[in-house]
């Protein structure tokens, strides 16, 4: 049975800590998700509170995921905020299956220790306990890391709490419209716009390391590929070529991308570009529309659409050159493939009866799944941990962005300030 | 006359603390804001003689320039075939002017895809002035895809409006 979930507006705000989240999520439920208790963190230091309420981050981060239902602080029993004080009985009585206590201690004017204890109340233990410095910059990110420890020691699957997403927003400004490519937390705080123009931006890619964005500007009335590191600001173009140069995508070691190029004849095809040395190797010829190249995570193949059968399909080619080969099959139209970087699943764009939805294609049964419900769904993207997805829909003619787990049973809407957002991509992992 | 406002704004260099792994390097370090592109000067002195510059023919704004197409098609219709004439016409008597074919898609579907269709669109525009003897070296293509509508809602009058090929006179 289904257990439908609903959250309003105004509890994910107050549970964020926050009252200008860029992106507010509405759950649509899953099967029972788990109790657990998330105990109201000790502080010590100067002030009256601590700098953040990390309590609240990591049950905003549990409650988001679909399966776990943190309890008010209203029906515990006790307080505790350390593992010594956990009476498990009266969690027990509660009825959660896991507590997390913790505590924040300020050492430094800018300096604090961020501790938890995660136990499991049926079998009286301690699953996981983890102690690390951080500052009043940082301690969002450490709350963020604190829940992923969690998530992954309750799921067994890696929690990508502390990642980020990149998206394009278009809203008018007087007589222009104005484009922003915005980087975020996943949970839609912490927004930063990275660049903003008057002419269209798309297709923006991570770099494997999260440290750069490539994308595509149309500044001067011309397409070029632009990389960009974040940290600094500074980008540099590495295409510019007559006609189209588009769908940037890096390979697995960040040397290279994936483009396509146009040309002056305006016949698409695929080309890998090496980063530094700037040298093309044309990897399609064919007169057909070849675009949004992938590289798998093995960066053996280069997936991407083709309309060489008539509708667009998803085929694959060796990444150093080869004969492509026909991915899909199923239904008149397949685009912007984009691989689970676990390399099992494939999700696309779909045409499901005049609906443009997006599809799991599981590679090694062949099989599609259809995880999302609009009319004009595009751009998906797998998080790092390859569960759930991230995608554009559209709501009130404005494009918002959703979640959905890979198994198409848990879907959030991700509402925004930002008129109409577009083109998500989740980041890979952060490294420590 | 477009301007083009850009700015880059650096992220928090809390978000890349940590992160060890060697990037490419910056070839090109940049400033973080950029300037306009396509401004160009307007004053006009009464002293000093400026350098000229050529006029727009101003039968050109007479002439259409949006040819729309069916939904999935990059051919032009018969009742634009004439209008794509005149502008072969007007070309090839005046080599000097330089014309940019603006390719646009509707918003259904994948967006680097409609990039490809509005491209299509833009390249069956220029082959049918070429054969009428226009030059290459006169004409640019470029394809906004669904990125530029010329109506924001999804009916399919909407959508009629976006499949189009815009003809600019950049000189």
């Amino acid at each position: 049975m289904r257990n439908k979930l609903k959250l309003s507006l105004a509890i994910l705000v107050l549970a964020a800590g926050s009252s200008n989240a860029e992106l507010v999520i509405d759950v649509q439920g899953v099967a029972q998700p788990t109790p657990v208790a998330i105990v109201p963190f000790g502080w010590q230091g100067s002030g009256v509170e601590m700098p953040l309420d990390v309590a609240a981050v990591i049950t905003s981060d549990l409650r988001r995921s679909g399966r776990f239902e943190p309890i008010p602080e209203s029906k515990m029993l006790q307080k505790p905020t350390s593992g010594a004080d956990v009476d498990f009985k009266d969690w027990s009585f509660v009825g959660v299956e896991a507590v997390v206590v913790g505590s924040v201690v300020q050492t430094g004017e800018n300096a604090y220790t961020l501790q938890f204890q995660l136990f499991d109340v049926f079998g009286r233990k301690q699953l996981v306990g983890y102690r690390m410095p951080t500052s009043r910059g940082t301690m969002r990110e450490a709350a963020h890391r604190a829940a992923d420890m969690i998530y992954e020691k309750l799921t067994g699957i890696k929690g990508v709490f502390g990642t980020k997403v990149a998206y394009i927003t278009a809203a008018q400004q007087g007589q222009k419209r104005l484009y922003s490519l915005v980087v975020s937390d996943q949970d839609g705080e912490n927004e930063h716009t990275i660049m903003e123009s008057n002419d269209p931006i798309m297709s923006p890619a991570w770099s494997p390391d999260s440290r750069q964005l490539a994308y595509v500007s149309f500044e001067g009335n011309r397409s070029s590929i632009f990389v960009q590191t974040l940290r600094t600001g500074n980008r540099f173009k590495v295409s510019s070529k007559p006609g189209i140069n588009g769908a940037p995508s890096f390979s697995p070691d960040g040397r290279k991308l994936v483009v396509t190029l146009g040309g002056t004849e305006g016949n698409l095809d695929i080309y890998t570009l090496d980063i530094t040395s700037r040298q093309l190797q044309q990897l399609t010829t064919h007169r057909a529309i070849d675009t949004e190249g992938t590289w798998s995570p093995d960066g053996r193949y280069i997936y991407f659409t083709s309309d060489r059968a008539g509708g667009p399909q998803i085929y694959r080619i060796p990444a150093t050159g080869g004969t492509p080969e026909r991915i899909t099959f199923e239904g008149s139209y397949n685009a912007r493939p984009r691989l689970s970087p676990d390399g099992t699943r494939l999700a696309v764009v779909h045409n499901d009866r005049g609906n443009y939805r997006v599809a799991v294609m599981n590679l090694a049964r062949k099989d599609i799944l259809i995880v999302s419900g609009g009319q004009q769904d595009e751009s998906p993207s797998f998080a790092p941990n390859s569960d759930i997805l991230i995608y554009a829909t559209r709501q009130g003619g404005n494009g918002v962005l959703e979640t959905v787990s890979a198994d198409g049973l848990i879907r959030q809407k991700m509402a925004s300030g930002r008129g109409d957002v577009r083109e998500p991509v989740w980041s890979p992992f952060p490294r420590f | 006359m477009s301007y083009l406002k850009l700015l880059t704004v650096g992220l928090t260099a809390a978000f890349l603390a940590g992160c060890s792994q060697p990037t490419i390097p910056d070839p090109e370090p940049s400033d973080t804001t950029y300037g306009d592109s396509g401004a160009s000067t307007d004053a006009m002195g009464d002293g000093d003689l400026g350098a000229g510059e050529y006029i727009e023919d101003p039968s050109a704004g007479e002439l259409g320039m949006v040819i729309y197409f069916d939904f999935d098609s990059s051919e032009v219709r018969p009742q634009d075939q004439d209008l794509v004439s005149r502008h072969a016409l007007q070309l090839g008597e005046n080599t000097r002017l330089r014309v940019r074919l603006e390719g646009h898609a509707d918003e259904r579907g994948s967006r680097e895809y409609n990039i490809g269709l509005g491209e299509r669109r833009s390249q069956a525009v220029r082959q049918l002035l070429m054969i009428q003897g226009v030059s290459a070296s006169q004409i640019s293509t470029v394809s906004f895809g669904e990125e530029r509508p010329a109506a924001f809602g999804s009916s399919e009058m909407d959508y009629a409006q976006n499949r189009r090929v815009e003809i600019r006179y950049t000189n």
